[in-house]
């Protein structure tokens, strides 16, 4: 049985097309099409319910100290309303999920993971506590927008006073409101554009969710589903849990050195880490230079044998090509190297290039 | 959703055109909304035989790939190559997006007439 989300109703209304995701009952598109919403986030602005994304507490004396042990990333130095990406590994080095850690104040920290991954990652973070700490599931408390693209800080700032807008990517404030409704309103996407992604009462969501539309709706503002959401995080060369990463790839074949911080004493998996740094196999992007279209779990040949698998792939409508991102074997992930990839049966040629596909220009 | 009353359909969302001695095949309007935005075909070649039930071509979406299945059994004689190169055509105008012209077809009785195939479609 699938949930709802507190906007169900509107995307219904909205004529979305529901698929269920992660648990969730969610627009895969609306009536536009994936193309076009993808292209509203590009050059314009888009809205995206992401309510299904868990959100975890993680408060007390020796709130900082856990997460130092339980991610790879290191959480010194913040200041209150910063965030940080890290993945969580498992002991063999291994990712259990990757999220984002927001220094809410001293003492006090929200994690955002994963829909699919909520459940293992509170088990996870609770069965390795130590000291005094607490972690509590608040998924049920929040729901998430997320509000992308170029003209996303215009339409947010006819919504919100200044005080309450991030100034910097990767902050947050934590004590904002739009339109008397409590929010966190954070400068962070999944889409490689510029935007802020807010968490608010459940309650409070279909209000928020008409107003920004009402409000955006001179910038060209469009609600978007799924499918754009995958389509722009591929184009701008974000890993996706359960794609690019997930238990038995380690963090640093998914290229995410920069979140792995092994000048930290210990955490969860760096023993294993130490001797992943030869590494067999990495992400890179392809590029489709025949025919067709790559998916995901596609077997990519290179001198007549199997170097590696696609991990997450389809059209890319801004840049205007098919393309995917692959785990390859580190001998063929050279830039330019020339490969085929299988799709049901017929090969088609493609060439490792450079990730991103997409990248904004400031 | 359109229906065309001159078309025939089959329950496999495939449009079928009888021009005489010959048909054109096609999607219908129902099948390129399910699909989305389509950004790929792949087509047969003239002279490839088509077969009732089994796929003669596949159209891929941004989110999926689908096969198109054969409305009637015969011959391919031209294929439309307009749509390889520009497939949104499929979905701004399913009924004249075209893919295969067939000759010496058979079993079009087996097919649906438009009423037929809107209460299939709304029934689903």
């Amino acid at each position: 049985m699938e949930l709802k989300t507190p906007l169900y109703d509107a995307h219904v209304k909205a004529k979305g097309k529901i698929v269920p995701f992660a648990g969730y009952l969610l627009p895969v598109q609306y009536e536009g099409g994936i193309i076009k919403e993808h292209m509203a986030v590009r050059t314009e602005a888009g809205l995206f319910d992401v309510s299904h994304m868990g959100e975890i507490l993680c408060e007390g004396k020796d709130a900082l100290a856990n997460l130092q042990h339980l991610l790879t990333n290191d959480f010194e130095g913040m200041a209150d309303g910063q965030a940080r990406y890290s993945p969580m590994c498992n002991e063999r080095g291994g990712v259990v999920d990757d999220l984002i850690v927001y220094k809410k104040s001293e003492d006090h920290y929200f994690i955002v993971v994963n829909a699919a991954n909520k459940d293992k990652d509170y088990r996870w973070m609770a069965g390795h506590q130590f000291g005094d700490v607490t972690f509590t599931d608040v998924s049920e408390e929040y729901a998430q927008l997320a509000l992308q693209g170029p003209k996303a800080m215009d339409i947010l700032k006819k919504v919100t006073e200044e005080g309450n807008i991030p100034k910097k990517y990767y902050h947050a404030v934590f004590d904002a409101s739009i339109a008397g409704v409590p929010c966190i309103i954070s400068r962070t996407g999944y889409t490689g554009e510029d935007g802020a992604e807010i968490y608010l009462p459940g309650k409070d969501a279909e209000k928020i969710w008409d107003l920004l539309l009402e409000n955006g709706e001179e910038e060209g503002l469009t609600p978007c589903g799924l499918g754009a959401r995958d389509t722009l995080r591929m184009e701008a060369a974000m890993p996706l849990y359960g794609h690019e990463m997930d238990e038995e790839t380690s963090p640093l074949e998914t290229g995410l050195s920069f979140a792995v911080k092994m000048q930290k004493e210990s955490f969860i998996g760096k023993d294993a880490i130490e001797k992943q740094k030869d590494l067999k196999r990495k992400r890179v992007g392809v590029k489709v230079t025949g025919r067709g279209i790559i998916r995901e779990h596609q077997d990519v040949y290179a001198g007549g044998k199997i170097v590696g698998r696609t991990t997450s792939g389809t059209h890319c409508p801004y840049v205007g090509y098919p393309a995917a991102m692959a785990l390859l074997d580190t001998a063929y992930a050279e830039i330019g190297t020339e490969i085929e990839v299988e799709v049901r049966g017929r090969r088609i040629p493609a060439k490792i290039v450079e990730l991103p596909f997409y990248k904004r220009s400031k | 959703m359109e229906f065309r009353a001159e078309l025939l359909y089959s329950k496999d969302h495939e449009w079928v055109k009888v021009e005489g001695d010959t048909v054109l095949i096609g999607i219908t309007d129902y099948a390129q909304s399910e699909l989305g935005d389509i950004v790929f075909v792949n087509l047969p070649e003239e002279g490839d035989e088509i077969k009732a039930g089994e796929a003669f071509a596949d159209v891929e979406s941004v989110k999926a790939v689908s096969d198109v299945l054969g409305p009637v059994d015969g011959t391919i004689i031209a294929v439309n190559e307009e749509i390889l190169d520009a497939p949104e055509l499929i979905n701004e105008s399913p009924y004249d997006a075209w893919f295969v012209k067939v000759e010496d077809f058979t079993g079009t009785e087996e097919l649906l007439s438009a009423e037929e195939y809107q209460a299939f479609v709304e029934g689903a």
